[in-house]
């Protein structure tokens, strides 16, 4: 290959690559502040630095030269979104915040470099083996700090730790999910075959699903076999970059960007299907994006793009998935992960497979789709402001009298476990596609009970 | 710049976390929603929680000498939060507390904090409804929208903020508090303080706890669209409802362009080939009386030769009222500045008004949309430029005075709803003539002498 790695090729730089480019962005802007009826950072501090408005006049006021980019305070204040893309759902003129955000992050890390710390993590992230290995050390020695709760299969702190960690949220009373002791894609064979299969899909899985949420996996596992689809879980995919995107390192994730492409392209799967908002996201919109000018790489971000579905999309909207007959008795609510309906657009295919399970009654919550407050490490960065952000959506959650939460995105599950575990009733969280795969188990058993 | 030793005394008043000093922050409250304006940044941006720290922070304003620019959610379209001469931004974004809501009494209790809609949100429990209604209703805070006396779709039928406070507490410039008004329907005790401070754009007091009127939610309500090929039709249209005896809730129109840029942005299924449409809706408590005003309406409708259609459902009647709301986004999105006016005319001049806005934008050569509340005489011409285009930008400056010309001309006012701000501070002594700004500065100096409270709005100070 000719194009050195994580490099930009050649053509028109993107806004990921120079500033120039957001003016355009930046103009559309009225400053109406319809946006903070939504964001849920500004709905907590109530100061305009917390909503897209004030950001984009900070934004202004970089490009003018009145702030300088690498002002700590400037930082500090771009990194105070979750990114959630709430208050473009109510811009008027639909600016693309988002994109506003991301370049100036990008800014940021081209003119300062990243935090050597944050460096050293990402640069873990490029080599999967030491990735991989690293996690697995975490989970044999997560006992030592963490004490187990089985009535939640979740992880809080033990004490001498909670005691340190508590200005980061790691209190006593926070729950983590466990690390899983074997991840999900050294558990299962790379191609899950089925007799007659109607097509082939690939399954992205993300990282949260494969360290933390492998149950989750094979519950996409057991919906793909009870659906005749031939599944390939590709073993060199990586992760989809975004949790590095957001930090302004736009080289990495142009890297696992195109790693990523590779490892499906070799899979031969016709689909590519995710069980995360972010990850699917990555692959409809972002890769497509910051490959753009990539004369190989572009056309194959392009293709994936258009192949992309999250499994909901793709049950009900690619293949005619077959009504479960299985009864799991559950009153049930669904929370919109932000990224996957305000990313990937998929908000009513969850709710029409969850009330097509027999048994489940289906509630609503108020506000179904505003943010839980995770916006993946912004909850490490600024615990404060996502435990605020957090227990507005309980409180939501708690009107519903659900019993089960469930939600489209392993970040969003985290967050609600911690945070339903702080403010909630003993809610049970769970990803819409295990109820579902619960459904096509108990055709088999009549099992009845809890959902694992 | 102020030193640090006042920044130290506003944080010993309210707290640190209170107190935003850092630059970014600063450059946040250079702006309201207001566009074609200067910015500015204030020297410290302050937020209280309590009366008594607003006191505190006003006499130490004052012996200092620093001017103070109360806020709510900076969403006006006047320029009138932008603290032009520096000094400190009071927002009022962490008082914002429902004190009490009184469903026998018809009232509730706020502070300026509170957004419009979580008050309507808290009385709808009781089946009341709190009537002003903005288009920034999900955002704009019951503080501000006193301060600016906010309008909005329904003020036709149910006013606007001015007919709904009923009693407050502010804060004055040297420092007291003073309470007046109350939950009594009645109440003739002293001057009739409400309706000074109501609209007062922050310049005569700070509003820090707020008495309304609520009202019972209308049960019943007819939404119907009326397109006429003729926008003299539609005018006579919106004479001959009220002159049929029937006050709608909401009567508003859009002109030729503001249609076919809407269309154009939601493919709603608006027609194109008109050069006027009415959005009417008639609302009440009885079943009976809400179908015979929509039938009055429709016959007003069919005589000037319009043709209509109704709601037959509430996602229709939300489809008819988003081809509404979507009516300023749309127009924004064709270019980067938009220019948004809100002269108004007595009733029975909207097409006047209408075509005169016509001929300025020709004359001009400018993109012009109009469309607004025409029940009420509100129209919203709204320019579509370029704020760096200066050329352009001088027709708009002229364009905009011969509005606000014709429409005094028409025997109307410079603003319905907006306010005076500094976008129309200039323009004040052509509607109320020299005796009015005098009154003005005498009402002005009586309270406020030195011109601490938003200096630069709505009362141009002596020299000029």
């Amino acid at each position: 290959m000719t194009i050195a790695r994580g490099e930009k090729s050649r053509g028109t730089a993107t806004l990921y690559d120079e500033l120039e480019p957001v003016r355009e962005e930046l103009k559309k802007c009225m400053k109406c502040g319809n946006c903070m009826a939504v964001c849920p950072v500004y709905l907590t501090d109530k100061a305009e630095a917390g909503v897209a408005r004030g950001k984009i006049a900070v934004a202004e006021a970089v490009l003018s030269g009145e702030l300088d980019i690498d002002d700590p305070e400037v930082i500090s204040m771009l990194f105070n979104c979750l990114l959630c893309k709430s208050c473009m759902q109510n811009c008027p003129t639909k600016v693309n915040f988002d994109r506003i955000m991301l370049a100036l992050r990008a800014a940021i890390v081209r003119k300062k470099g990243l935090h050597p710390l944050k460096n050293m993590i990402f640069s873990l992230l490029k080599q999967p083996k030491l990735f991989d290995a690293g996690m697995k050390v975490g989970a044999a020695l997560q006992g030592l700090a963490f004490r187990d709760d089985p009535s939640k299969k979740a992880i809080s702190p033990r004490s001498p730790f909670a005691f340190v960690g508590k200005s980061y949220g790691f209190d006593l009373h926070r729950s983590l999910p466990e690390l899983a002791p074997t991840p999900f894609r050294d558990s299962v064979s790379e191609v899950v075959k089925v007799k007659n299969a109607k097509t082939k899909a690939a399954f992205f899985t993300g990282c949260s699903v494969n360290y933390f949420y492998p149950q989750v996996g094979e519950d996409v596992v057991e919906v793909f076999k009870e659906n005749k689809v031939q599944i390939s879980i590709p073993k060199d995919q990586q992760c989809c970059g975004i949790a590095v995107f957001v930090h302004g390192d736009v080289k990495t994730v142009r890297e696992l960007a195109r790693k990523n492409l590779d490892a499906m392209e070799k899979s031969g799967a016709e689909y590519l299907v995710t069980a995360c908002g972010s990850c699917g996201g990555a692959w409809q919109h972002e890769y497509k994006e910051l490959l753009g000018d990539d004369p190989i790489y572009g056309p194959k971000a392009a293709y994936w793009s258009s192949r992309t579905y999250d499994i909901s999309t793709f049950l009900t909207k690619v293949i005619d998935y077959r009504l479960p007959t299985g009864k799991v008795e559950a009153v049930v609510t669904y929370h919109d992960s932000c990224h996957l309906k305000k990313t990937m657009k998929v908000s009513q295919e969850p709710r029409q497979i969850l009330m097509s399970i027999p048994g489940v009654t289906f509630k609503e919550m108020a506000k179904p789709d505003a943010c839980c407050g995770s916006g993946g490490s912004y909850l490490l960065t600024h615990y404060d402001t996502s435990k605020e952000i957090a227990k507005r959506k309980v409180a939501d959650i708690n009107q519903t009298q659900a019993d089960y939460v469930t939600t489209g995105c392993p970040a969003c599950m985290m967050q609600l476990l911690d945070h339903v575990g702080r403010f909630g009733r003993g809610q049970k969280i769970a990803h819409y596609i295990s109820l579902l795969a619960e459904s096509y188990r108990r055709e088999r058993t009549g099992g009845t009970g809890y959902v694992r | 710049m102020i030193d640090k030793t006042i920044i130290k005394e506003l944080e010993k008043i309210v707290g640190q976390k209170n107190v935003l000093s850092r630059k970014v922050d600063l450059v946040t409250y250079s702006y309201d929603a207001t566009s074609d304006m200067p910015k500015q940044a204030p020297d410290v941006v302050v937020l209280p929680t309590s009366t008594e720290e607003v006191r505190r922070i006003v006499n130490l304003a004052q012996e200092k000498g620093l001017a103070i620019y109360p806020r709510g959610a900076g969403t006006n379209l006047s320029g009138g939060t932008i603290p032009l001469k520096k000094g400190i931004v009071l927002s009022f974004q962490r008082m914002s507390t429902i004190i009490e809501v009184d469903p026998d009494n018809l009232t509730a209790t706020v502070q300026p904090g509170v957004v419009i809609q979580d008050l309507n949100n808290a009385v709808a429990p009781f089946g009341l409804i709190y009537p002003p209604d903005p288009g920034t209703v999900a955002t704009a805070t019951m503080g501000g929208s006193v301060a600016e006396n906010s309008g909005g779709l329904r003020g036709l039928k149910y006013g606007v903020t001015k007919h709904y406070v009923m009693g407050m507490e502010v804060v004055l410039a040297n420092g007291d508090k003073v309470r007046f008004g109350g939950k009594t329907v009645k109440n003739v005790t002293a001057y009739d303080f409400a309706n000074l401070f109501v609209g007062s754009e922050g310049t005569l007091g700070i509003v820090t706890e707020i008495t309304v009127k609520l009202i019972p939610s209308p049960k019943y309500r007819r939404s119907m669209m009326c397109l006429f090929k003729k926008l003299e039709d539609a005018g006579h249209t919106v004479t001959g409802i009220i002159k049929s005896q029937v006050i709608p809730a909401t009567l508003e129109i859009m002109d030729k362009m503001t249609i076919e840029t809407v269309e154009n942005y939601t493919r709603i299924g608006l027609p194109t080939d008109v050069e006027a449409l009415l959005l009417v809706e008639v609302d009440g408590m009885a079943e009976e009386v809400v179908e015979r005003e929509a039938q009055a309406v429709a016959n007003v409708v069919k005589e000037n030769g319009g043709e209509l259609k109704l709601a037959g459902s509430d996602a229709e009647r939300d489809q008819l009222w988003a081809a509404r709301r979507a009516a300023l986004p749309a127009l924004a999105q064709l270019n980067p500045t938009v220019v948004l006016e809100d002269a108004t005319v007595p009733r029975t001049r909207v097409t006047d008004m209408l075509l005169a806005c016509q001929k300025i934008a020709n004359k001009y050569g400018l993109k012009m949309g109009v469309f607004g509340h025409a029940g009420d005489g509100n129209l919203h011409p709204t320019i579509l430029t370029d704020a760096n285009n200066k050329e352009e930008m001088e027709r708009v400056h002229k364009a905009v005075d011969e509005i606000f010309a014709t429409a005094l001309s028409f025997g109307g006012t410079l603003s319905g709803e907006h306010g005076i701000g500094m976008a129309k501070m200039r323009y004040l002594g052509d509607e109320i003539g020299e005796s009015g700004l005098r009154m003005m500065r005498s009402v002005k100096e009586a309270l406020d002498p030195h011109y601490l409270l938003n200096p630069g709005k709505m009362v141009p100070a002596k020299e000029t």
